[in-house]
């Protein structure tokens, strides 16, 4: 399995934001985390990330364990996290080229796999524009593009269309599914049903538990994933 | 070029860039001691008549004297400078990309940190030239001898920066933190005045000067221009240098987790 979280527990204080969670990703696979506000998927990236350590359970990617060995299973990653990461003060390509850097791509390697990354976002003329100058939509594309430069095995997107309209919305969940059909990880969380293919493999998260795990069509059987998750939930999605 | 490497270059090119990107914050960093320089000590001149103490060995004016002191507080100012850029990266978001390196957080934060001193260093070789072109002429030879110490002193506020935008987790509690951190700092130390005068106004207040690393880093420079050793200033700077990096360093320890928010 490329990711493997097993009985991952954390708590803020008295209120638990992560109570045993379990599950495994397979290569290749595009798997969506859907969860109210507060259902945990942000401290669940938070451990996935290192950002901080959780006190109970096991998190390995791409077969490193995060705890021995937190720098291999950290350069098999990439991450769009939800809050904005770009340097506005950078060009595109500058702050793909910082990225690569501290991920120990340097020269020209680290030069053609930031132009073929933004190739791949339709961002190649834009590579030298500074990301101040970019829209909303633009913006989330090269976090992407960033996020892939290293060629991780495993790409977590935490809520990455927050604010986007429609067509940045689309033409960021296309790539994420093409990603994963050409052998990438890919963890997607998201409060949007709407951005979930039937086919996609669907994590239910509520206060901090796993509610379901199966594809989005068997979940939303005799009914829409929509309606199955604010049963689920009991919150508007 | 090692992974260690890589990452140190562009976090310094980074932060370089962005420094002198920003024409604004070189002139904001000199005035405040070029003010402190070129008017306080002309108008306190005469009130404050100062003796011959080492590593001066002559009458000196008191531009000479508060010139390592004015060193001393652009370091300071940089240094919780680059902790509210730290706070200000935490609250973006940008320090999540860092500290998501495929690196040791140790080494990332010690890049964050000498980025910041090199910083502090260029601002204090344009301030000296500026008071050397006023008049205020160590020798030269300890222009080149002050540049360690420099180094040393920037790193201690950096590393007091950096334990300090652990502690802080929003932009809105940093400047009364600042109050309490920049004026006590500042004003308790022998920048503006030799611990023998304040010690005349009160012994109390003098030990606590001469408590304040602040002071020894001060004294640090200020015997390095006049190429004289000073042990106890450099033993000082070194070890409160040290607390404060390990400090900062389990301040964002991910076991520990600073970086935690609700989520």
């Amino acid at each position: 399995m490329t990711l493997s979280v097993e009985s991952l527990s954390f708590a803020y204080g008295p209120r638990k934001a992560l109570d045993g969670l379990t599950f495994t990703l397979a290569p290749g696979s595009f798997t969506a985390l859907l969860g109210p506000n507060g259902a945990g998927k942000s401290t669940l990236f938070s451990l996935l990330t290192r950002l901080f350590v959780a006190p109970q359970g096991r998190i390995a990617i791409a077969g490193h364990d995060l705890t021995r060995a937190p720098l291999k299973a950290l350069a098999a990653l990439g991450c769009v996290f939800q809050q904005p990461t770009l340097d506005l003060d950078l060009t595109t390509r500058r702050n793909l080229l910082y990225y690569a850097a501290l991920h120990g791509l340097t020269g020209p390697a680290a030069r053609a796999s930031a132009d073929e990354a933004l190739a791949t976002l339709s961002l190649a003329d834009r590579a030298d524009t500074p990301a101040r100058s970019l829209s909303g939509g633009q913006r989330r594309r090269v976090e992407l593009a960033r996020a892939l430069i290293h060629r991780p095995a495993v790409l977590l997107l935490d809520e990455p269309t927050v604010g986007l309209d429609a067509a940045s919305r689309r033409t960021i969940t296309d790539h994420a599914h093409a990603l994963a059909r050409q052998g990438t990880t890919v963890l997607w969380a998201t409060h949007l049903t709407d951005e979930v293919a039937p086919t996609d493999r669907c994590l239910i998260l509520h206060r901090g538990r796993l509610l379901a795990d199966a594809p989005a069509a068997t979940l939303a059987e005799g009914s829409t994933l929509t309606d199955r998750f604010l049963t689920l939930t009991g919150d508007p999605a | 070029m090692s992974r260690y490497l890589a990452a140190l270059t562009a976090i310094l090119h980074r932060e370089l860039a962005r420094f002198l990107g920003q024409k604004s914050r070189l002139v904001a960093a000199l005035v405040r001691p070029l003010v402190w320089l070129l008017v306080f000590a002309a108008g306190f001149r005469a009130a404050l008549g100062l003796s011959i103490t080492p590593p001066y060995q002559t009458y000196i004016t008191y531009e000479t004297y508060i010139l390592p002191g004015l060193l001393g507080m652009i370091c300071l100012f940089n240094g919780m400078q680059s902790s509210l850029s730290l706070v200000y990266d935490r609250e973006m978001g940008s320090m999540r990309l860092l500290l998501t390196a495929p690196l040791p957080r140790g080494w990332l934060l010690f890049a964050k940190l000498l980025a910041g001193t090199l910083i502090s260093l260029l601002q204090c070789g344009v301030f000296l030239g500026i008071g050397y072109a006023w008049g205020i002429r160590p020798p030269l030879v300890g222009l080149v001898a002050v540049i360690p110490a420099l180094l040393l002193v920037g790193l201690m506020l950096g590393a007091l920066g950096l334990l300090l935008s652990s502690l802080i987790r929003q932009l809105e509690n940093f400047a009364g933190v600042m109050n309490f951190v920049i004026f006590p700092m500042f004003f308790l130390s022998s920048a503006l005045y030799p611990l023998w005068k304040m010690a005349e106004a009160s012994p109390a207040l003098a030990n606590a000067c001469a408590l304040n690393p602040f002071t020894q880093g001060v004294e640090l420079i200020r015997f390095s221009l006049y190429l004289t050793p000073n042990w106890p200033a450099l033993g000082w700077t070194l070890l409160a240098t040290a607390v404060f990096a390990a400090a900062a360093l389990y301040g964002y320890d991910p076991a520990r987790g600073f970086t935690r928010t609700k989520g």
